[in-house]
């Protein structure tokens, strides 16, 4: 069969069609893209930070590598020559201003590093190493000069017998000239001419070129100077095995340590432990969250359903005006609406005030019904209500009011009417409703720290506390992650037991 | 977008008439970040105003200080820093530079000096805590009380807060381990100078939160600096702590019956930061402005506006009396002698290495 054109029909109608769905996805493609871009991406990102750990291996490259053979659970400290990796790769982190960086991180793990990296990148300009420099400076001026060593490490025999130095060198060489520098007009420093004797005073190198051999000469007499005894006079903490033993464990690009951390877990050179007692904290914090969410779910719904069924059933202009009073708060910041409950329930406020003045209780007995569970439990069913009478209502209102007569024509009491009649085709509007009103709930944070106190706030504070304050954003993201991942689950959970089918947001 | 002001750069230097660009490579509007409220508006008066009068520079206000750190973190990290000149706290100026996160500043090239001459590095003394933070006042932490819910016998002493049975009631602490262990520490028989030493320890962190547990049921945890004061002006507290220039203006401001316990007093500073990673004309521009708002007058005129005292020394004895008010000032000032007979000074190395850990266990305690 030809279409009118002569081309096949089914050609030109899957044609057709095919223009139709370019053009829908058109249509849809400036919203994908936003929601591509403005939400999705951003929360993969923030959830590759619980796992992300490149700080450390980038920092501290040749430590790193050098580390990986140190058996950490040795009682020894790591050999020498992780300290000389190490003090090439401090003097490089400290010149592009990273190594605090790195001790803020490394702090979360062990405490007191912080101010250990800070020392460190203040003392390690000291160095006793000047005397490789001078004595190589004094078998031959020119060893001074930057130009010299592009020179020699030019020499492609010279960089595979001294790797280390020639590593030590290209990378100076880069961070100078991320500065706009180059490195062969500067003159030597003397971090670079230690990772030559530790190359050239073990042989390495010899009758590769003859610029070797004679600083293989000049460093002859030297007496080694220990870069680990360097480091100790620094801070006896480089001294303490615990303190490599953290940076070995933290050594990899990709680590599970947030998320150990965020189910009060942590790593220990003998495995995965609980924190000690008096650490633990987030696995109660979650079990509240999801315990107040469910109250304040439950108690939405007892507060809501009534409201709803009365907006469902009153004319239209009585329903509408009630309606605005629901949707009141809505147009109320937040922060006034958390506020205005703190000036009523407070101890001096206004519900205890009333209280005393009928006599129902002491004035030295007011009741304490904020900064605790129970405050945030009522600031938040008042905060959350209007998303539980919403879909109710929608919901109520295409139930047809002839069912219930017809239920009671047939001989059903007033109660039976409603629970076998009524309350089953309303259900989907409480199914809505509790997935709106949890799922805000878990999230919320500004209303539990106002009137929280100690005992009503949730997850989300800490997760906020780290994000804000404490700048850990990787046991942040690691805390986020759980949340939705919990939060995932309740749904599916909810699937399969209620079924999302019988979730209607409107009729 | 980085044409645009290498354009107007250009615009300037052959055409320097040019009314908006008097002044050469600066830029000719910038996004000052503070605190809000009574603080930005003393800014507001000391800095921003005579500073833009001299210089018709534009300043708009932000008031993001409480978010600073992981804000500038976050615009670092997107390339694209917004802000010109930070107002942010030591400890906060600290981790920012730590990370890279603040300019390192010379005081002595690039501050002014005293008027009779000494170097800003001398005239700021031991405050200037990092490179990157220029200080611009003191202020302390401190205990407010409500005079008629106290007795007769008005408290002296910051272990007053620890006795619940000369004075009963709720007190409010601020929710975090910082100055609460050390107050703690101190009450329960520890000496000043071993503070630090103390609680260090695991021991010395259990006897801070065993001294805090005997008080606990009688907190309420504040976490914004304006909840004491209203919780004071409430009765709500019989005592509590906060920043001393939030009780100069409950006391004096708003009259209510509430008086101030400088015992134990812990000092800290508050300053500007100039965040890295700004175009060369927009860091000359906020280099011109920290120049100009921390010389000795500027910091001396701020405390007409507020109780904070200045962080120079030769600012102190130019500080006169309040804008609106019309009551001398130095009386006010935490660093006043008479205020300041039993003070303590916030130990920022210390809290870099242990507000994490600390924290952690002073959050499992308040759960519990």
């Amino acid at each position: 069969m030809l279409a009118a054109d002569g081309t096949p029909l089914k050609k030109s109608l899957a044609r057709a069609l095919r223009m139709q769905k370019i053009r829908a996805l058109l249509l849809i493609a400036p919203l994908l893209v936003f929601v591509l871009v403005t939400f999705l991406a951003p929360i993969a990102d923030m959830l590759f930070r619980s796992v992300e750990n490149q700080i450390v291996r980038d920092t501290l490259p040749q430590t790193v590598s050098r580390l990986s053979a140190w058996d950490s659970d040795e009682e020894e400290l790591p050999p020498e020559e992780v300290f000389e990796a190490f003090y090439v790769d401090m003097v490089l982190a400290r010149e592009q201003k990273l190594h605090t960086r790195l001790g803020t991180r490394l702090n979360y793990e062990k405490t007191g590093l912080s101010s250990l990296f800070r020392k460190s990148g203040r003392g390690i300009g000291r160095f006793d190493t000047d005397v490789y420099t001078d004595a190589l400076v004094d078998a031959d001026p020119s060893w001074e000069e930057g130009a010299t060593w592009e020179d020699l490490f030019s020499n492609a025999g010279v960089r595979s017998a001294l790797p280390f130095t020639a590593s030590t060198w290209d990378r100076w060489s880069a961070v100078l000239g991320a500065d706009g520098k180059n490195s062969s007009e500067e003159d030597i420093e003397d971090f670079i001419v230690t990772a030559l004797y530790t190359e050239v005073s073990k042989g390495q190198g010899a009758g590769v070129d003859a610029r070797v051999d004679q600083a293989a000469s000049a460093f002859a007499g030297i007496e080694p100077i220990s870069i680990r005894s360097q480091f100790a006079d620094i801070d006896e903490d480089w001294a303490d095995p615990e303190v490599w033993r953290t940076i070995h464990t933290y050594a990899p690009p990709y680590i599970d340590g947030y998320f150990l951390n965020s189910i009060d877990m942590q790593k220990t050179p003998d495995g995965i432990e609980q924190r000690p007692e008096n650490q633990r904290i987030y696995l109660m914090l979650f079990g509240r969250t999801m315990f107040m969410s469910l109250v304040i779910t439950f108690s939405c719904i007892l507060l809501g359903y009534p409201v709803a069924w009365i907006l469902a059933n009153l004319p239209m202009r009585t329903a509408n005006l009630l309606m605005i009073l629901v949707l009141l708060p809505f147009w109320t910041s937040l922060l006034v609406r958390t506020s205005a409950w703190k000036v009523m329930l407070q101890q001096q406020g206004v519900i205890n005030d009333v209280l005393v003045w009928l006599g129902m209780v002491a004035d030295d007995g007011r009741l304490v019904m904020i900064n605790n569970q129970t405050g945030t439990i009522i600031a938040m069913t008042h905060i959350l209500l209007p998303f539980m009478i919403l879909p109710l209502y929608s919901v109520m209102q295409t139930i047809p009011p002839s069912y219930l007569r017809a239920a009671k024509s047939l001989g059903a009491t007033n109660w039976t009417a409603f629970w076998r009649v009524y309350f089953p085709q309303s259900v989907p509007g409480i199914g809505a409703g509790s997935i709106l009103v949890f799922i805000l709930s878990i999230g919320y944070y500004i209303t539990p720290e106002i009137v929280g106190g100690t005992t009503g706030v949730f997850i989300s504070n800490r997760i906020a506390y780290h994000i804000s304050s404490s700048l850990n954003w990787g046991l942040a993201a690691a805390l986020g992650t759980i949340l939705l991942a919990v939060v995932l689950i309740l749904y599916w959970a909810y699937d399969r037991i209620v079924g999302i089918d019988n979730v209607k947001l409107g009729g | 977008m980085k044409v645009v002001p290498a354009l107007l750069a250009e615009t300037a230097l052959s055409v320097p008439a040019l009314p908006v660009l008097a002044d050469g490579h600066m830029a000719s509007e910038m996004t000052i970040v503070s605190w809000g409220g009574a603080y930005s508006k003393s800014q507001l008066r000391a800095y921003h105003e005579p500073y833009s009068a001299n210089t018709g520079v534009e300043i708009i206000n932000d008031d993001s200080s409480a978010e600073a750190v992981a804000k500038l973190r976050a615009m670092n990290e997107a390339g694209n820093v917004t802000w010109d000149v930070v107002d942010v706290v030591a400890a906060d100026a600290i981790r920012l530079c730590d990370e890279g996160l603040a300019l390192e500043i010379d005081a002595d090239t690039q501050l002014a000096a005293a008027p009779d001459g000494t170097p800003a590095s001398e005239d700021f003394g031991d405050l200037l805590v990092s490179d990157c933070f220029i200080p611009q006042i003191v202020y302390s932490t401190t205990f407010g009380y409500r005079t008629d819910l106290v007795g007769d016998t008005a408290p002296t002493s910051v272990c007053a807060v620890f006795d619940t049975e000369t004075y009963p009631g709720k007190r409010s602490l601020e929710k975090r381990p910082i100055n609460n262990m050390e107050w703690a520490l101190i009450c329960d028989g520890v000496a000043k100078a071993d503070v630090y030493d103390v609680l260090e320890t695991e021991e010395g962190q259990n006897q801070a939160l065993a001294k805090l547990d005997t008080i606990k049921d009688d907190v309420i945890w504040w976490s914004a600096g304006a909840d004491t004061p209203q919780l004071l002006a409430d009765g709500e507290v019989v005592m509590g702590s906060t920043y001393n220039g939030r009780l100069f203006s409950v006391i004096e401001e708003q009259n209510q019956p509430v008086a101030m316990l400088w015992d134990a007093q812990v000092f800290d500073l508050d300053g500007w930061i100039i965040p890295t990673g700004l175009s060369p004309e927009r860091q000359a521009r906020a280099l011109d402005y920290i120049m100009f708002a921390t010389d000795t007058q500027r910091l001396a005129d701020q405390a007409k506006y507020i109780s904070y005292g200045p962080a120079r020394a030769s600012s102190a004895p130019l500080v006169g009396k309040h804008a609106d008010l019309g009551i001398e000032m130095a009386p006010h000032m935490p660093t006043d002698p008479n205020n300041a007979q039993n003070t303590f000074l916030y130990n920022y190395e210390f809290w870099a290495d242990y507000r994490d850990d600390i924290d952690a266990k002073f959050q499992a305690w308040l759960a519990q």
